[in-house]
């Protein structure tokens, strides 16, 4: 027998429909007669999901045999259990490696348990059917229970995240051996997935975008992560409004008893260049380069200056966090998991204007987050600032070659799914204290479409009644709509907190509609 | 949009991407730097490794990202790259030969190797005061010929090797008979048993080992097995595939090292059953992912009182004489308390396994007699040893 090696799942590639799960895991079975396999019970998934079997060399032939299966069998998998036969049919030859052996095999069905032949395949009754070879470095080992750990598919079992609900096996054969122009795979769009199970209360994303083409290559599984973190947005069928004229917006001037400040941030990505997760240190320089050439071209309430994490003074960092706009390196291991701080900080910097009300971060979580803020309740000017800033940057950069990523479908195209469309977050700082002692708060603030923070940020708790009242919702509404959202929402907790004071009861306003 | 069928674990799509931009532009920036890596990768070679990849598709930014991540501390000098397979130390030997001669006491690519696992070839050992050394401890580590390393193996790697782990183990006998507890699968009380014994590990946060990777898909594929006895333990899939740790409390650490031996041989051997070997070859030892590792991956050590001694002006001289080092109780990086210190070898390459555990054995025998001294309230002046 040759001497097998070691074992690379992906080693053995068959037919792009038949893909393998890579269940081609080194622990095996014990020899095992076909009519045993067929004995489990079975459900009926509607997803086709391919998977191989392996069964370890039997001391007379001392062959290998791949059964292919149409159905995977995952013994603890909440997927289920089923097992059905198909043919396999062509496999590539892997390039030899230095260390270990090259494997061989056969790839026979089992007896009478064909559903669908390959051409020319004869089934002999009672006999085990050869239908080709393959090639691996696979070690085969022999396992006392007749059990199939799935090689290559994420343990999901104790996962509460979006990517976990939609990650079945199906689709990660359909899309584990596929990468986007530049490298990326999937293994590492879901990587952070995979090592942040997730909160029992919250749920998170799971998943990032390495590059534009992420969403494109992968759209199997993120489509549905966007379908559910968006609320229902189908990508497929839905088209994204983008609106930043500032104009349309209606009363934006607050109570200034109640609103303490006012803020929009979103986020932009440079098309060409790779998004944080998987940028090269040469692109990340890119991107630091063409953002700040733009921002230097910024004129009038909006010229400022760019500060390098890497080159500024004690000073400038002192100054830069006394005025809270400082950002460090992500402690967050659903950030260093996606591979979002490697490097730090080289390439990294802040830039603001000299009034310090419109602030650009580059090479943080995305490309740029762009923030208009100011003290006070003007949330019409913090917009219009925001607007003209953005669209200004943009025109700096079309000057020079570059564009924004964006289409259609989702908008402006951002690091993290839940940042799609408009990636905005329009915000206040606002006095609730008796509002938010009132039992109907959380399901008023659901009605209006918004959500709470504490003034720290997300993740953190209220302070003398003083919260974070932001926007819920991220795509399949203009940046008009969320902003005029936010406005109309602020105002009526406004008018509540008003009449509560006065001892008056407060009533829960109908649900808003989500896509207008 | 293209979606070239690509080879896992990893294609290099991602690398060749890099070849669009210069050297130059995708040099890191190690200005503020301070470790091995840094001191050795210039722009030049950088240039020349560049473009290199080993057969699992490991490229130069992968051996160096956590040295990258990590410019490492004024006063330690940690080693600042790591290997993602057997074949990363042949195919970036330019860069790791020399943080290997740097790192090991000017161990050179020609230098040769002795493996000795003869517990015999050990003198004495077996009669450490117990008194003043409370506990004995070996360990080492092993990485499975074939796979690829802890930085860059995939799910089902990982999962092979513990496969493999557990049926190998699950053969042993006799005093090192024992069980195997999953991360992901233990009951609370495993846990807390766990725990209790100081056996269990857990999530690495050091940022020099997760910026490197190894913590990926945690707990997947991990798991601790120890005998009954509690003296024998097997780590798996943690910064190393297997790490194997032979332990009791008191001073014999001549049955200690024996235990480690004949547990060792008689894992290489069911391994070997099994179709598998233990990565290693005459010039690097056995081979780990950290280059700090390689030769025999081995440290011996004991938690011994050295109240006095620790306070002596001379004792950093007489432990690096003795080719020892000190560490806290709780392991690297942690202070001693109570005039308790984990002392052990220095070396890792170069020296036999016979010949460190010698060195440590003589060596505290030697800082035991001169703490007896000091409590009596005598020199030791005439007791200081040679540079070994």
């Amino acid at each position: 027998m040759e001497n097998i090696g070691p074992f690379h799942a992906k080693a053995l590639i068959l037919k792009p429909e038949l893909a393998v799960l890579s269940h081609l895991c080194a622990s095996t079975l014990t020899p095992v007669k076909s009519s045993s396999l067929l004995s489990v019970p079975s459900e009926a998934p509607s997803s086709r999901i391919p998977a191989c079997l392996f069964v370890p060399p039997s001391p007379e032939t001392e062959e290998i045999t791949i059964r292919v299966c149409e159905r995977l069998f995952l013994s603890d998998s909440r997927h289920g259990q089923q097992l059905l036969q198909s043919p396999v049919l062509q496999t590539k030859r892997r390039d030899p490696v230095v260390s270990g052996g090259l494997g061989h095999g056969r790839i026979t069905v089992p007896p009478g348990t064909c559903e669908r032949r390959s051409p020319g395949a004869q089934e002999v009754p009672g006999q085990s059917k050869l239908v080709g070879t393959f090639h691996s470095r696979c070690p085969i080992t022999r396992r006392s229970q007749a059990q199939l750990p799935v090689a290559e598919y994420p343990d999901l079992r104790k996962h509460n995240n979006c990517m976990a609900s939609h990650l079945t096996p199906a689709i990660y054969a359909k899309l584990c051996d596929k990468a986007t122009p530049n490298g990326y795979t999937l293994d590492e769009a879901i990587q952070t997935g995979v090592d942040n199970p997730g909160h029992p209360f919250i749920k998170t994303v799971g998943m990032v975008a390495g590059d534009e083409e992420s969403y494109e290559v992968f759209s199997d599984l993120l489509n549905p992560v966007i379908k559910e973190r968006h609320n229902g947005y189908d990508p497929e069928t839905m088209k994204h409004p983008t609106d930043l004229d500032a104009s349309k917006v209606q009363s934006g001037q607050f109570d200034e008893r109640y609103v303490l400040s006012s803020r929009v941030r979103t986020g932009r990505s440079i098309r060409g260049l790779s998004l944080p997760p998987a940028c090269t240190r040469a692109e990340r320089r890119e991107v630091e380069r063409v953002v700040v050439d733009a921002l230097a071209g910024l004129k009038d309430d909006l010229a400022g200056k760019y500060y390098s994490l890497t080159q500024m003074t004690e000073k400038e960092q002192q100054q830069l966090i006394d005025d809270h706009f400082l950002f460090d390196k992500p402690v967050s291991p659903l950030l260093t998991c996606a591979g979002m701080a490697r490097d730090w900080p080289d390439a990294r910097g802040i830039w603001h204007n000299n009034e310090k009300t419109f602030l650009v971060w580059v090479n943080e979580e995305d490309h740029t987050r762009v923030i208009s803020m100011e003290k006070g309740g003007n949330m019409k000017r913090v917009f219009e600032r925001f607007c003209r800033g953005l669209k200004e940057v943009e025109r700096l950069i079309q000057e020079r070659g570059w564009e924004f990523m964006w289409n259609e479908k989702l908008g402006y195209i951002l690091t993290c799914p839940s940042n799609l469309g408009t990636g905005l977050r329009a915000g206040v700082h606002v006095k609730l204290p008796l509002m938010s002692k009132d039992p109907r708060f959380s399901k008023i603030l659901s009605n209006l479409r918004l959500q709470k923070r504490g003034t720290g940020g997300v993740d953190t708790a209220a302070v003398g009644g003083v919260f974070d009242i932001s926007n819920l919702d991220r795509l399949g509404q203009s940046e008009v709509q969320l902003v005029q959202t936010v406005i109309d929402g602020v105002n009526y907790l406004i008018e509540c907190e008003k009449r509560l004071e006065k001892g008056q009861d407060i009533k829960v306003p109908p649900p808003l509609k989500q896509f207008k | 949009v293209s979606t070239p069928n690509v080879i896992m674990p990893f294609g290099n799509t991602h690398n060749k991407l890099k070849m669009n931009y210069s050297a130059e532009q995708e040099y890191p920036d190690l200005s503020q730097h301070n470790n091995h890596m840094a001191k050795v990768l210039t722009p030049e070679m950088y240039a020349n490794l560049r473009d290199k990849e080993t057969s699992s598709g490991f490229t130069l930014d992968d051996v160096i990202q956590t040295g990258v991540d990590n410019p490492g501390h004024p006063f330690i000098m940690t080693v600042g790259c790591v290997a993602g397979d057997e074949e990363t130390y042949e195919v970036f030997k330019d860069l790791l030969d020399p943080v290997i001669e740097d790192r090991h006491g000017g161990y050179k690519p020609s230098d040769k190797h002795k493996t000795d696992l003869n517990p015999d070839n050990l003198q004495g050992g077996d009669d450490l005061d117990p008194n003043y050394v409370l506990s004995s401890r070996v360990r080492t580590g092993r990485s499975i010929r074939g796979f690829c390393l802890p930085p860059h193996c995939s799910r089902g790697e990982r999962r092979a090797i513990e496969n493999l782990s557990i049926e190998s183990l699950d053969a042993l006998d006799g005093d090192l008979k024992g069980k195997y507890y999953a991360l992901k699968n233990m009951t609370e009380e495993e846990q807390q048993q766990l725990i209790d014994d100081h056996f269990l590990f857990d999530k690495p946060v050091s940022p020099l080992l997760l910026a490197s990777g190894m913590a990926r898909d945690w707990p997947d594929g991990r798991g601790i097995w120890h005998n009954d006895n509690k003296t024998f333990l097997v780590w798996v899939n943690e910064e190393d595939h297997l790490r194997v740790i032979s332990m009791q409390k008191g001073g014999n650490m001549r049955e200690v090292f024996n235990r480690f031996c004949t547990g060792l041989t008689k894992i290489e051997s069911l391994f070997k059953e099994r179709g598998h070997e233990f990565m290693w070859n005459e010039h690097l030892g056995y081979v780990l992912t950290c280059p700090s590792n390689l030769g025999t991956g081995l440290r011996a050590g004991v938690h011994v009182k050295l109240p006095n001694l620790s306070k002596h002006e001379k004792f950093g001289e007489i432990l690096k004489r003795l080719r020892l080092q000190k560490r806290g109780t709780g392991g690297v990086d942690t202070a001693a308390v109570g005039g308790v210190f984990d002392i052990s070898n220095a070396d890792r390459l170069g020296f036999s396994e016979v010949e460190l555990v010698q060195m440590v054995v003589d060596g505290v025998n030697l800082l035991v007699d001169m703490e007896k001294r000091l409590e009596a309230g005598e020199s030791i002046d005439d007791m200081m040893p040679e540079q070994k």
